[in-house]
């Protein structure tokens, strides 16, 4: 088909806003939040700029929108090695223990500092009773910096009312930068690049979704931290229930797309998330099996992983004596492949032994916490209880593996491969720091929460952590190269043609067939959004085949995901809305691209209960226990891979 | 569905600079129908469900119908957000089980965060690289 250009012919030009900064912060979230309170901070005295800019509004965007009922990194009472050995466990294996430790060590600070702004933190009284966090502070319980005792659900988790928490953590950062410092409601869609320098970043386009006007971001260093990609796996729902993805909806794939196109290395972009929840309203499981003390089994009494444990020891010798969170859902797909499912969640059962000991008040306390820990951060899955008729202490729950999520924070590991935190940290080898904390392959570029790959399990609390300690790296980074003088190479005016070429295509056309949702010349971001989730589940392991593939599936997905990359040059948008969701979905095809690839590129079975590569089911630690690292080339539309070698720092 | 907005009770916002729900809705999924004045969910397959809209309406006139393809009819989940806690009804498709529950949301008061109070602000470039925040050091281990 014939390349279609925007001449502003059908669509007028956008007016273009230049904001000038020197640190440009790309997201919302819990890293984007952490980057900006810690950013301000020096800021002021070094007298630089520093901006934020999210699709969203900052007060509920990002993963903790809705809240969360607990902050599941704080490392209070443990040594930082073991959280590094648990990091290490979970995400068999291969990950950078340089980023993890380092991590390890800032996170209660970020945790300490959300308690002070005023997110109520459960605490434990002299008796052992649980209160929570308002009740703790009228009774005089000491702050967790003063040493108060947090209320465990597992050993790195504690319980929160956390209804607000993103309220809390957006209120510091906007306090601190100033809302005149701060865009909501731009997305930013293409990463600029110094026209001396092609592998230095300087700047971001983007466009509001409010009004129609661009957006041209001029900076000396970026923080793009946009979450990880939902919704670019055929979901389990068929329709409305679409939304009710685990990970935030708006989780776009923007973190990993962007950075790609303009040269950025990614990292273990094979590994994925498939948490096993409360099916369809995908309530945490977490508190209620390490709080509650709950058991999982399947339909005939039996615990799932008790059944499978020997069985799963002898398929991947030396991975399974502590299950990772993997292994643990790969006993449950034993379970459901040889029918034996549904796999039942018995909160009846932990309730019923928690109220042996309990008096009547604390029984009802503890009836109330139960149903806090959905309604505070999946809400739905409290009203599919009610919607059902159904009592937590009266009857079991069905719980049931998801689509596949990619990210870098929670118990997955996909993300850019970045410096870590100082030269030789730990024994870490030279080439794994190269002159800033969490800064990308491209100088200039750093990210964090999802964005970083290779490590995970920081959770909200270790996203705001790392958006923090990245900030610092960016700031450095900006003194360091106060002289650069720095141009962008790609044209502005090329750029916002192909920004808004969605809009140009749709006016162009629409009037060609009667109705403008089927016509031959453009598809609309539904559209292309189906078509990948297809391509993304038949052929990548999605739920359909039960998260396994081969190569010639993969190859096979290869060829249609390019053909679907090739129309999505043929996007059309009818408003700013769906001009968001064209650009979305095109990062998403990005994200799904690179995970593609290096499912191909990696012949094992790396995380069985995540994805299997059935022609290659075992894990072959001596040819692939080391990290993948892909490279994009966007003007040749290429791929490179190469390996580098694990290291263990940690022993 | 997901979200909706109860034709009577939607004033369009009228009172306010902008739309309450069209500016918290972190999908930008609610929009204001310039003819009726009132706010309408544009894309109900993307709603999480997320209760923002719900919680910041102040005409209480937006609730959950939940996801069709999930969910029965006939229960209700209702949300009363405070300055310092939240109120929960929930209503189950019997009509008879109802839950009420009240938690804590925040320890300040709205708006009141002052991340520098207090704080000695960092003045040497050099310890951008080393450890630690403004806030308090990192831990040495």
């Amino acid at each position: 088909m014939e390349k279609e250009v925007c001449k502003w012919s059908f669509c007028e030009k956008p007016p273009v806003e230049t904001v000038e900064t020197d640190f440009l912060i790309v997201g919302g979230g819990m890293a984007a939040c952490g980057a900006a309170v810690e950013a301000a901070a020096w800021a002021k005295a070094l007298g630089l700029k520093v901006t934020l800019v999210d699709k969203a509004a900052v007060d509920r965007s990002g993963a903790v929108a809705m809240g969360l009922s607990a902050i599941n990194t704080f490392i209070g009472e443990n040594p930082v090695d073991d959280y590094v050995r648990y990091v290490r466990t979970d995400l068999m294996g291969i990950v950078r223990e340089d980023l993890i430790h380092s991590l390890g060590c800032h996170v209660d600070q970020s945790v300490f500092d959300f308690e002070e702004w005023g997110l109520p933190i459960w605490k434990k009284d002299a008796e052992g009773h649980t209160l929570d966090g308002q009740t703790a502070k009228d009774e005089g319980i000491p702050s967790l910096k003063d040493g108060g005792t947090p209320c465990r659900s597992g050993r790195w988790q504690i319980m929160i009312n956390g209804e607000s928490y993103k309220v809390i953590v957006a209120e510091a950062a906007k306090n601190a930068l100033g809302m005149e410092n701060i865009y909501e409601r731009v997305f930013v869609v293409k990463l600029l690049t110094d026209k001396n320098n092609p592998n230095r970043v300087c700047g971001a386009v983007g466009f509001s979704v409010r009004e129609h006007k661009a957006y041209y971001f001029k900076c000396k260093a970026m923080l793009v931290a946009c979450g990880g990609v939902v919704n670019v796996f055929r979901p389990r729902a068929v329709h409305e229930g679409q939304g009710r993805a685990w990970y935030p909806v708006w989780n776009a794939g923007s973190t990993y797309a962007m950075p790609a196109e303009i040269g950025a290395k990614m990292v273990l972009m094979e590994n994925r998330f498939v948490p096993a929840r409360f099916k369809d309203g995908y309530g945490p499981v977490g508190a209620w099996f390490l709080f509650f003390k709950a058991k999982a089994t399947n339909a005939f009494d039996e615990d799932y992983l008790e059944r499978n444990w020997e069985r799963v020891k002898q398929e991947y010798p030396g991975y399974a004596e502590s299950p990772g969170t993997c292994l643990r859902n790969h006993a449950m797909m034993i379970e459901m492949k040889e029918g034996r499912g549904p796999i039942l969640m018995h909160t009846e059962w932990a309730m019923a032994e928690l109220a042996k000991t309990l008096s009547k008040k604390e029984l009802k306390h503890l009836e109330a916490e139960a149903w806090e820990d959905f309604l505070d951060m999946s809400i739905s899955a409290a009203s599919l209880w009610a919607s059902m008729n159904m009592e937590p202490d009266k009857v079991p729950s069905e719980i049931i593996p998801s689509e596949p999520y990619l990210l870098g924070s929670h118990a997955g590991c996909a993300g850019l491969w970045v410096s870590g935190p100082a030269k030789n940290y730990l024994g870490a080898p030279d080439e794994w720091f190269w002159g800033y904390d969490r800064m990308t392959t491209v100088e200039g570029l750093f990210t964090a929460g999802d964005g970083v790959g290779a490590s995970g399990h920081k959770f909200s609390s270790g996203s705001h952590a790392e958006g923090r300690m990245a900030a610092k790296a960016a700031l450095a980074f900006i003194l360091d190269h106060k002289d650069d003088q720095l141009e962008p190479a790609q044209n502005i005016d090329d750029v916002l043609a192909e920004i808004y070429l969605p809009f140009e295509i749709y006016e162009k056309y629409k009037n060609y067939t009667s109705h403008p949702d089927v016509n031959p010349n453009y598809l609309r971001p539904k559209q292309v959004q189906a078509r990948l989730q297809k391509i993304m589940d038949e052929y990548v392991a999605g739920v359909t085949p039960m998260y396994t593939t081969n190569k010639p599936l993969l190859e096979e997905g290869l060829r249609r995901l390019t053909f679907l990359k090739e129309d999505a040059e043929r996007m059309a948008a009818a408003d700013l809305h769906e001009l968001m969701r064209c650009w979305e979905n095109y990062h998403r095809i990005l994200a799904g691209e690179a995970h593609l690839r290096h499912i191909l590129f990696r012949e094992e079975t790396r995380y069985p209960g995540y994805y299997y590569r059935a022609d290659f089911p075992k894990i072959d630690d001596e040819k692939w226990k080391v990290f993948t690292i892909s490279q994009y080339n966007k003007e040749t539309n290429e791929w490179k891979f190469e390996t580098l070698p694990y290291k263990q720092l940690v022993s | 569905m997901p979200s909706f907005v109860i034709v009577e009770k939607c004033d369009g916002c009228k009172a306010l600079d902008r739309t309450a729900c069209q500016y918290i809705c972190p999908n930008d999924l609610m929009v204001l129908d310039h003819e009726t004045m009132k706010a309408y969910n544009q894309e109900p397959d993307q709603c999480w469900e997320c209760f923002n809209c719900v919680k910041i309406c102040p005409q209480q006139a937006i609730e959950i119908r939940h996801y069709a393809d999930i969910m029965p009819l006939g229960s209700s989940t209702f949300p009363l957000r405070g300055t310092d806690n939240i109120m929960w009804t929930i209503k189950f498709r019997d009509q008879k089980t109802i839950k009420r529950f009240k938690f804590p949301i925040r320890t300040t008061p709205e708006g009141s965060i002052d991340v520098f109070k207090g704080k000695e602000l960092p003045q040497d470039a050099a310890a951008l690289k080393q450890p630690g925040f403004f806030t308090g050091p990192a831990r040495t281990e």
